[in-house]
């Protein structure tokens, strides 16, 4: 456990990227690169006055086969047993997207299987930009059925109002979500009480986190003003591979780490992409995110968890 | 349509030349861009780039790009005229291009990753 223990300068790193984020009074619950601070999900779902929870999963590239990880679909189900281990049934768990690799049938038949063995009283996902790499989403969109017709919907869940938006369709630079998804999360939005908990998922960060690599949607600075009426505002997104914290204003934003390889840290290296990170050390990189909803005062608490 | 099938249709005929003429010259071409054999241009893509960017070849002529990323890349046209689709490590992508012009392509997962091809005149 020697490499969990918090330095000076790996907290002042984390500080700097993380933000100072409060999960249950820990500052800093993020995990960036190296973790140094996993929070105990079990304990953090303990805590009195906890209310309903849900479970972020994200970015689990079934299909990938290279160096940063042999077995995904390991680490997958490690992350699955995690969740089937809390010590609350999640009332739904959402998948921040790239479920699959290359947008195969068969990595979307695998990904579907072992989703249906998650302990859980619903499932969402939204897509991400390898899940719609060979036909525009067609494929992904036919086998993980909203019930909309578009690629974005709604539902009202757990205490939370939540959007699943699409920002990986027709990318230019960052993710867009275009003319009329915004016109949508407007409307959609401006029947929603002020006091209920907000809550967005997409892929691609709705944060400039890191443009240079595409890390970025080119248009969520509309989308968060229409999020400025509400109390609370909590934006979940993947993509990136590691959890990245700030606050911009009220609304609270986070990306997730994956249960498939992590990436570097934003300039570290020229470009992105998989990881290889020292043999027995993956697990660490690796994670869920157990989101605890207190319906009174409506706050939400995000705790990460690694898978090792 | 007529055109398009016509387009296909080519690219179909030179592909079975290219495998029974000079097939091996598309797997060990490491260069990042060179003129084989069979007058293929092959581009590599690596380390999130298309090496190199821009290519000239002859109309008629074939481009073949192999992706060396674990990360998927595609080749696509800005004016979706032609799309490899999601490209696995080790993948290949070969289009024919048939008539003069400049087509400026790009990666649609990493929309940062850019190039273009330059078809001069028939030979």
């Amino acid at each position: 456990m020697a490499e969990r223990t918090i330095d000076r300068a790996a907290f002042l790193e984390c500080m700097a990227w993380c933000g100072t984020g409060v999960v249950y009074g820990l500052t800093g619950a993020g995990l960036v690169g190296k973790p140094f601070n996993a929070i105990d999900v079990a304990a953090a779902a303990s805590v009195p006055g906890a209310g309903a929870t849900f479970v972020q999963i994200s970015d689990t590239h079934i299909g990938f086969h290279g160096e940063a990880n042999g077995d995904v679909i390991a680490t997958f189900k490690t992350a699955i047993d995690k969740i089937n281990a809390l010590p609350q049934r999640p009332d739904f768990v959402m998948h921040t997207g790239d479920l699959s690799h290359l947008s195969k049938p068969e990595e979307f038949d695998t990904v579907k299987q072992l989703l249906g063995t998650i302990k859980t009283g619903a499932f969402f996902s939204v897509a991400g930009e390898h899940d719609v790499i060979n036909d525009r989403g067609k494929m992904y969109f036919s086998m993980f059925e909203s019930g909309s017709a578009t690629p974005w919907y709604s539902f009202d869940m757990a205490g939370v109002h939540a959007l699943a938006l699409t920002n990986v369709i027709d990318i230019k630079a960052g993710g867009i979500l275009g003319r009329d998804q915004l016109d949508w999360c407007k409307r959609d939005l401006a029947l929603q009480k002020p006091s209920t908990p907000i809550v967005v998922f997409a892929h691609i960060p709705l944060a400039a986190v890191y443009p240079d690599w595409g890390w970025t949607t080119d248009d969520y600075a509309e989308l968060l003003t229409y999020l400025q009426p509400f109390e609370s505002v909590t934006v979940l997104n993947g993509h990136i591979h590691q959890v990245f914290q700030k606050n911009d204003g009220k609304v609270q934003f986070y990306t997730a780490m994956s249960t498939a390889f992590p990436q570097p840290k934003p300039g570290s290296r020229p470009k992105p992409g998989p990881l290889t990170v020292p043999a027995g050390e993956l697990s660490s990189y690796l994670g869920i995110r157990d989101v605890t909803v207190h319906l009174d005062p409506g706050q939400i608490a995000v705790a990460d968890a690694t898978l090792g | 349509m007529r055109s398009m099938s016509a387009r296909a249709a080519l690219a179909g005929a030179s592909l079975l030349v290219a495998l029974s003429l000079g097939a091996g010259a598309i797997a060990i071409s490491t260069a990042s861009a060179d003129s084989a054999s069979n007058g293929d241009v092959h581009v590599s893509i690596d380390n999130y780039a298309f090496k190199a960017p821009q290519v000239t070849i002859p109309a008629g002529e074939a481009v073949v790009w192999t992706n060396k990323d674990d990360d998927p890349h595609t080749v696509t046209a800005d004016d979706g005229s032609f799309d490899s689709k999601g490209l696995a490590q080790g993948d290949t992508f070969r289009h024919v291009f048939s008539k003069p012009g400049t087509y400026p392509y790009h990666c649609s997962a990493h929309p940062y990753m850019k190039g273009t091809v330059i078809v001069q005149g028939g030979k």
